[in-house]
């Protein structure tokens, strides 16, 4: 188990190298990092010296990828690449391109972000695998077809109407809470209860249609037959035995959300002005700060591999037949 | 109407046609290509989705025939063939918001009146309702006699159709017209003309009664500016449709390539092909999407003077869009494509052609591409849905189209705020939400039959196993 695990780790390196190549080139190579700084100070009158002392500043005046007028190995390590790389790998995410502290920023950010992102994946899982569980059940029945409907109808509306239909129904016509904005504390209730009912509808259509699927398959299965010939009742077949066995397929979609839980739900923060890490990074993006774009690219998939990861770990818990070599 | 040009997305999009009319060709022609169709052919629903589907895609291609203007006519720099359709709903602009069907502006304005005093009215709205005398009294009546006339050609439309189809089963079947028409009722003419024409009639009397107020009133009212909002409704389903079609065509070559070559050679290409998409979909695709969408801003700032044309820009923009999309979606299919072709590497024919000294390339080509289109066709229409409602997302947080660009998005994006106003600015949002929202859903139906009819695993036990009974009528 031990030496899986450390093979795991020793895989995701490369994999995060890459990512960081990926986001290197983009932002470096398509884009000089004199484009960058005319950029943030503004306008084509800023002078030759004044891009020099930000990048200066910023440590982007030394070579991309290759230093070639240092000597020996310096002449790989002493390149933005390089440097910035291994700064990411031992996260210290620097100051963004405005100047703040990333890590601090990072560390308040986070509260609202899993405030809001918690609740939705919890209430998502029990609300879809309930509702899911019933049709199986009731597989065939009139009950089964409507929801087969409206399951099909909740897809193909659009996010952004549940967000603000129900801004607009709940919150200014209703006044049942504030149309946005967060608060510490419990305070915060009053203003995640909206944001969390959204995402809470906006993937149920697509989530009961699955889990249905993977219940459907669990009982045509001969064990379930089996369960059923020994007499045992329907809710004891359906919740010890079927969900049991359909938990593998649905742990592995439940953890590729885990990056989403950590991002938050970029739009969803952005429309409910809630200051997590979703309204940083498009705040980040919409005042091209590259700095901080590039430190959430590089949590994002380092979230997405220690998702990865722990998929396969559930699985154990899961299914004891499963062992990790 | 000027000269024709082409810009780089309409040759795409035509491109996409040429494609399916080839397909359409060979699959009529080739029994095994047929059968999966004819599964979907049987589907109530899924005809009745493919006629909005088609309706739409018409409308995307009309659309796409574009014509440069003459200079100094005060129009755009390029017209499609659907603004020349739709002259009456583009030049007929108002001065700013207009509720539907209404004769009155939205808000109060200072008028001086014929005894010179200064009064604050609702004024007349300059073509909505023009035509009547006195609004007050005739309005109501005069869009009901419209619209109810409207109402009437579609669905005398839709009856002529149904008259055709009637003698056509009874042509071909040979029977009595009325032995048909009861047949076809019934619903046992073997193919599901009820929905077919159902679909089709309810589809004619919207349109009739859309084009008998068009002229006369702003059916889905005005914008901030004036602007019918109808017409960019109608302008958006191109954009919506290009993403939707563009962003598989691009991801497709990669996807396919790379996948079938990974899986049927294995070892060191395997690795490589692997590590490429697990790094490309560890990152999250919002942020890959934005990264590379701000690129392209820096880069086409730095070179404005290549982009001279607003349309070829927003065309420019729209493709790399897709392309970026392309590259975040390319991966699953990859995944996919690798597992079958390892599949059906070990199958016996594979293993015969090895044994009979057949190059790779031509193993490849003849006997894994084929095998492999299924899962193809499926993704195509499955991802479909998902890339029409990601563009209002994405143009929300301005990563999106070019803002100059007809799009549901940036229509949710303008109108979004207005809601706030009293009374509430709702109709350019439930324009654009009711077209998305058609588009797509018709789109998922017409995906679930197409992955019911060509997967293999569903196909063994009967596609519609699972279906529920709403979704089997017939």
């Amino acid at each position: 188990m031990s030496a899986y695990l450390l093979r795991r780790v020793l895989y995701a390196l490369p994999i995060l190298l890459g990512v960081n190549l990926i986001t290197f080139l983009l932002f470096f190579v398509v884009n000089t990092p004199d484009d960058m700084a005319r950029m943030q100070l503004g306008d084509r009158r800023v002078t030759q010296a004044a891009i020099e002392k930000w990048k200066v500043e910023r440590g982007y005046d030394r070579p991309l990828f290759w230093h070639a007028d240092a000597g020996g190995v310096a002449r790989a390590t002493d390149t933005l690449f390089f440097t910035s790389t291994l700064q990411l790998f031992s996260f210290d995410f620097g100051k963004s391109d405005g100047g703040r502290d990333i890590g601090t920023d990072l560390k308040q950010r986070m509260g609202p972000s899993l405030a809001i992102a918690v609740p939705v994946l919890m209430l998502q899982l029990v609300v879809a695998l309930a509702w899911a569980l019933l049709l199986a059940w009731l597989r065939g029945s009139r009950f089964d077809a409507w929801s087969a409907v409206i399951c099909v109808a909740m897809m193909s509306i659009s996010g952004l109407f549940y967000i603000i239909g129900g801004q607009y129904l709940i919150a200014k016509l209703w006044r049942l809470v504030p149309i946005s904005g967060y608060d510490g504390g419990l305070a915060a209730v009053r203003f995640l209860a909206l944001p969390v009912l959204v995402g809470v509808l906006i993937s149920l259509g697509s989530n009961v249609r699955w889990y249905r699927t993977v219940f459907l398959e669990e009982m045509g299965r001969e064990y379930v037959r089996m369960a059923r010939a020994k007499g045992l009742s329907d809710a004891r077949v359906m919740f010890a035995h079927v969900l049991r066995n359909a938990l593998i397929p649905i742990l592995t979609g439940v953890v590729v959300l885990l990056p989403s839980l950590f991002l938050g739900a970029l739009i969803t923060e952005a429309f409910f002005a809630i200051p997590g890490l979703g309204s940083y990074t498009i705040d980040a993006i919409q005042a091209q700060d590259f700095a901080i774009v590039r430190t959430m690219v590089f949590l994002g998939s380092l979230l997405y591999i220690l998702g990865l990861l722990l998929t396969d770990l559930s699985y154990v818990i899961a299914d004891p037949r499963v062992r990790l070599e | 109407m000027g000269e024709f040009t082409l810009l780089t997305t309409d040759a795409c999009l035509f491109a996409l046609l040429a494609v399916a009319i080839v397909y359409c060709l060979q699959a009529r022609r080739h029994e095994h290509l047929r059968a999966p169709w004819r599964e979907v052919w049987r589907r109530p629903v899924a005809v009745g989705a493919s006629v909005v589907l088609g309706a739409f895609m018409l409308v995307a291609v009309a659309d796409s025939i574009h014509f440069e203007s003459r200079a100094g006519s005060g129009d755009g720099d390029v017209l499609s063939a659907l603004d020349i359709a739709l002259r009456p709903l583009r030049t007929g602009s108002e001065t700013t918001y207009s509720a539907p069907l209404a004769a009155y502006a939205y808000s109060r304005e200072s008028v001086v009146d014929e005894s010179g005093k200064l009064t604050r009215i609702y004024p007349r709205l300059v073509h909505g309702g023009a035509h009547l005398a006195d609004p007050g009294r005739e309005h109501g009546a005069d869009v009901a006699r419209r619209a109810a006339a409207g109402a009437a050609s579609g669905l005398l439309g839709g009856l002529a159709l149904s008259t055709l189809c009637v003698l056509a089963v009874a042509r071909r079947r040979n029977r009595a017209p009325v032995a048909a028409a009861r047949l076809l009722l019934a619903g046992r003419a073997g193919f599901p003309w009820r929905s077919l024409l159902g679909v089709s009639t309810a589809l004619l009397i919207v349109i009739g009664i859309c084009a008998a107020l068009a002229p006369h009133y702003h059916v889905f009212g005005t914008d901030k500016v004036g602007n019918d909002v109808l017409y960019q409704a109608l302008k958006s389903v191109r954009t919506g449709i290009l993403i939707g079609l563009l962003t598989t065509l691009i991801s497709l070559p990669f996807a396919l390539a790379l996948g079938i070559a990974a899986g049927y050679f294995r070892g060191p290409i395997d690795d490589a092909v692997q590590y490429l998409y697990t790094t490309l979909s560890s990152i999250p695709g919002v942020l890959l999407i934005a990264a590379a969408a701000l690129m392209l801003d820096v880069y086409m700032t730095r070179h404005a003077a290549d982009f001279d044309m607003l349309a070829a820009r927003a065309d420019l923009r729209l493709l790399a869009l897709c392309a970026i999309l392309g590259i975040t979606s390319w991966t699953s299919l990859c995944r996919l494509l690798r597992a079958e072709a390892l599949k059906l590497r070990e199958i016996e024919f594979v293993v015969a052609a090895q044994a009979l000294g057949v190059r790779s390339t031509t193993i490849l080509r003849r006997h894994l591409l084929p095998n492999v289109m299924h899962i193809v066709m499926i993704t195509t229409v499955l991802d479909f849905s998902g890339l029409v409602l990601a563009e209002a997302a994405l143009t929300y947080i301005d990563i999106g189209v070019d803002p100059s660009m007809d799009s549901w998005g940036n229509m949710i994006n303008g109108a979004r705020l207005e809601l706030a106003r009293e009374p509430a600015v709702w109709w350019s949002l439930a324009a654009a939400m009711s077209f998305m929202f058609a588009l797509v859903l018709a789109a998922n139906l017409f995906a679930d039959a197409v992955r019911d009819a060509f997967d293999p695993r569903l196909r063994q036990f009967g596609a519609d196993r699972d279906l529920p009974a709403a979704t089997r009528e017939s």
